[in-house]
C-alpha cells in the first residue's frame, strides 16, 4: 500500500545510521567522518555548501577524510568549487559527477581535473539557475551546511553570510533530504533564527567560525587612471543618458573607480538622487562614500563582506536586517532582485569576441559564472515598465508600436583594451569555444550572450549595440572601441566613422569628457584607509588590506 | 632602450598661450610626456625613448589616431616610456595636449 514514502523512509534510515554518533542533533567534530560515512550513500547528490564567499569549510575536510570503499560516485550539486577540499573529493575518488556555478581560486585546477577525465561534468550554471535545478532535477540527497550558531533544538543563525543556505535547506529537507550543520558555538538562545531547527538533522560544532573570502573588497590604490576615464564614460554616457536608478554592479576595479566617482564626478554631473540609488549589491566598501554623502536608498545583498558587519549595522536604513541588527543577505533573492527589479547590469570579463560574447574562461582556466549571466541577461519575463528599460528597448526596435515594444536590460561590459599581463581583452575567437570543443561539450561556456550584451565601454569610448542594425554594424562598433589590440586595429575606419557620427560609438571628446579629470585625486577614496575614514571608522578590513 | 621619432602636420594649430606642461610619471607601466609649443604652423613631433623594445607599430597608430583626434598642431612632445599599455599612452597624449590649452576650454 503505503509506497508513496520510500523517501521519507529512506530519510529515517539514514538519521538512524547517523544517530549512533549524535546527542540529539548534536554530533563531536571528531565524528564528523563517521556521520558522512554514516548518512551519505554511494551515488547520491550531495550538496557541499560554499559559493563566492562563505565554506562549510569542517564539512569539506570531513567528507575528504571519508573511505573511497564506503563514499563513492556522489554527484556534488554546488554554487562553488573554491576550496582545494572540492576537488579533493574528486581526486579521492568520492565524487565523480559535478554540477556548479563558480571555481574563482580552483579555476585552473578545475580545468586540468576536467581534461584529465577525473570529473564528469554536468554543467556549468549561473547561481539561481542551480538554485532551480535543485527543486527539480537536482535535489539533494544530503546538504551539508554553514551557520554561526546553533541552539539545542537545532534551530540555527547564519548571520550577516546567509548567502544560499535557506534554498539549499529548502530543497533538500523539504523533499526528504537530510541536512548537516557546521556551526561556530551552540548557545542557548540566537540572536535570530535564520533557518527553523525542524530543517536541519545534526549539527556539528566546529568550535571557529566558517571561512569566508574578502571577494568584494577591491583597494581603491589599485585604481589606474584609465579605469577612472572607463568610469567616467560609463557615468555620463551610460548612467546619466538612460537614469538608471536600480543596478548591480560586477566586482571589478572599473565599477569600483564608478562607485568611487559618485559623491565626486557624479555630484559635478548633477546626478545625485538621480542615478544609482538602488542596489543589487554585496556590501562593496567601495560603495560607503557614496552612501555617506547621500546617493543611496537601499540595498539588498547576495552574502556579507568581511569587515563590513559593523558598518551595515549602523546603518539600517540602506541594508536589509534582522531582529538582531546584522546583515539578512540571501542570494536567491538577490539573483532574483538583480535579474527582475534592475535595470542594468554592469562588469568586466575577460574576453569579448566580435559578436559581443563574452567570456571569463581563457586557456587553462574555468572561473564558472557566479552570477553574472543571470544579472547580465535580459529578463524576457518581465513586464513592469521603466524609463531605462523603455529607452534600450525603443533604442533597439525603434519600428515596434510602443505599447507592444518590449524594453531591454542595460547589460554593460566595461574594461580597459589590454588586462592583465597585456592579454588583450578583444578576440577573434573566444577560448571558451576551444574548451568547448576540446571537452566536447554541447555550449561553450560563454558567460554573456552577445544579444544579451547592450554597450560595451573602454577607454577609447562607448560602443552601443542597441543602436546597430545588423552584424557588419556591431562587428565595427565592438572592433570601433577594441583600441590597438589585433581585434581593433583590424577596424574598418571610414566605417566606424560612420558609426561614431550616428553615436554608435561615442568617444570621450564626444562626450564632453576632460582627460586631465582622468586623475586618482578624482576617487573619493583613493585607499582602504580613506574608507575606513568615511565609514566614521565602523568599516574594519581584513589585514590583507592594512598597510598602515 | 629604444629611440622613436615621428613628425606629423596637424588639421590646425593647437589652442591655449601655455608654453609647456608635464603629465605623468616614469614608472613601470606608466610614462611621462613633456610637451612644449615650439614648432612652426601645424608641424607636430612625437619623440619617444621606450623600455619596451619592439612595439615601433603600435607607437605609430597610437601617435597617427592622437594627432588626427586632437590636432596637436605647433607640439612637441617628448616622451619618456615606463613601458606603458597604449591605453595608457593615448590617455597621457590627450592629457599632455589638454594641459597646453590651460582652462577655460
Amino acid at each position: 500500500m503505503s509506497d508513496w514514502d520510500k523517501g521519507r523512509r529512506a530519510r529515517a534510515a539514514r538519521i538512524a545510521a547517523g544517530a549512533r554518533f549524535a546527542q540529539g542533533k548534536r554530533v563531536d567534530a571528531r565524528d564528523a567522518t563517521a556521520l558522512l560515512e554514516a548518512v551519505i550513500q554511494p551515488g547520491d547528490r550531495v550538496c557541499l555548501e560554499g559559493d563566492n564567499q562563505k565554506q562549510a569549510d569542517l564539512l569539506a575536510a570531513a567528507l575528504i577524510a571519508a573511505d573511497p570503499a564506503v563514499l563513492h560516485d556522489l554527484h556534488m550539486v554546488q554554487s562553488g568549487v573554491v576550496l582545494p577540499e572540492h576537488l579533493d573529493v574528486f581526486e579521492r575518488g568520492i565524487a565523480r559527477r559535478l554540477d556548479y556555478a563558480y571555481s574563482g581560486p580552483q579555476s585552473q585546477r578545475i580545468a586540468k581535473l576536467l581534461f584529465g577525465g577525473r570529473i564528469e561534468l554536468g554543467a556549468v550554471h549561473t547561481y539561481l539557475e542551480l538554485f532551480a535545478r535543485y527543486f527539480i532535477d537536482l535535489t539533494p540527497q544530503v546538504a551539508l551546511i554553514a551557520a554561526v550558531s546553533a541552539d539545542r533544538n537545532g534551530n540555527l543563525y547564519t548571520g550577516p553570510n546567509t548567502e544560499d543556505t535557506p534554498t539549499v535547506v529548502e530543497a533538500t529537507a523539504f523533499k526528504d533530504g537530510v541536512v548537516i550543520a557546521q556551526v561556530g558555538e551552540i548557545v542557548d538562545e540566537l540572536p535570530r533564527v535564520d533557518i527553523p531547527g525542524d530543517q536541519v538533522h545534526f549539527v556539528i560544532d566546529a568550535g571557529r567560525p566558517f571561512f569566508v573570502e574578502p571577494l568584494f573588497t577591491r583597494d581603491p590604490g589599485a585604481i589606474t587612471e584609465t579605469q577612472i576615464l572607463t568610469a567616467m564614460l560609463a557615468l555620463k554616457g551610460i548612467y546619466a543618458p538612460y537614469g538608471v536608478r536600480r543596478l548591480n554592479h560586477g566586482i571589478g576595479f572599473n565599477t569600483a573607480a564608478i562607485e568611487l566617482l559618485l559623491p565626486t564626478y557624479g555630484e559635478r554631473l548633477g546626478l545625485k538622487g538621480k542615478v544609482a540609488s538602488h542596489w543589487a549589491l554585496n556590501p562593496h566598501p567601495t560603495l560607503i562614500p557614496a552612501i555617506e554623502s547621500g546617493w543611496v536608498e537601499q540595498i539588498h545583498c547576495f552574502g556579507s563582506e568581511v569587515g563590513m558587519d559593523a558598518y551595515i549595522r549602523a546603518r539600517s536604513d540602506i541594508y536589509f536586517t534582522g531582529a538582531d541588527g546584522s546583515l539578512r543577505s540571501n542570494r536567491a533573492f538577490c539573483q532574483t532582485a538583480g535579474l527582475y527589479a534592475c535595470d542594468m547590469f554592469i562588469g568586466s570579463t575577460l574576453q569579448i569576441d566580435l559578436a559581443g560574447h563574452s567570456s571569463t574562461v581563457t586557456t587553462g582556466r574555468i572561473a564558472g559564472f557566479g552570477g553574472a549571466p543571470n544579472m547580465g541577461s535580459d529578463a524576457r519575463g518581465r513586464r513592469h515598465p521603466s524609463e531605462p528599460w523603455i529607452k534600450a528597448g525603443a533604442e533597439a526596435d525603434p519600428g515596434e508600436k510602443a505599447a507592444l515594444r518590449r524594453g531591454r536590460k542595460l547589460v554593460v561590459q566595461i574594461g580597459e583594451t589590454f588586462g592583465e599581463k597585456n592579454t588583450p581583452m578583444f578576440v577573434e575567437k573566444l577560448d571558451a569555444l576551444e574548451l568547448a570543443e576540446k571537452l566536447k561539450l554541447d555550449l561553450a561556456p560563454i558567460m554573456v550572450y552577445g544579444d544579451d550584451v547592450t554597450h560595451i565601454v573602454t577607454e577609447e569610448g562607448i560602443a552601443n549595440l542597441l543602436l546597430c542594425r545588423d552584424a557588419d554594424e556591431r562587428e565595427q562598433a565592438i572592433r570601433g572601441v577594441a583600441g590597438y589590440t589585433d581585434v581593433g586595429r583590424a577596424r574598418d575606419k571610414a566605417f566606424v566613422q560612420r558609426l561614431r557620427e550616428r553615436g554608435v560609438i561615442r568617444r570621450p571628446e564626444d562626450l564632453g569628457i576632460d582627460p586631465l579629470d582622468a586623475d586618482r585625486r578624482l576617487l573619493a577614496a583613493r585607499s582602504v584607509k580613506d574608507l575606513v575614514h568615511w565609514s566614521g571608522g565602523l568599516y574594519a578590513p581584513p589585514s590583507k588590506f592594512r598597510n598602515w | 632602450m629604444e629611440h622613436l621619432n615621428y613628425k606629423h602636420t596637424a588639421r590646425a594649430r593647437a589652442t591655449g598661450e601655455k608654453k609647456q606642461a608635464l603629465v605623468g610619471v616614469v614608472a613601470s607601466g606608466n610614462l611621462e610626456v613633456l610637451v612644449e609649443r615650439v614648432l612652426p604652423g601645424n608641424e607636430c613631433e612625437i619623440d619617444i625613448r621606450t623600455a619596451a623594445e619592439g612595439f615601433g607599430e603600435v607607437w605609430k597608430e597610437v601617435v597617427a589616431d592622437f594627432v588626427g583626434r586632437r590636432s596637436p598642431g605647433g607640439l612637441k612632445f617628448s616622451i619618456n616610456d615606463g613601458g606603458a599599455r597604449p591605453d595608457t599612452v593615448a590617455l597621457r597624449l590627450a592629457q599632455a595636449a589638454r594641459a597646453l590649452e590651460g582652462d577655460g576650454t
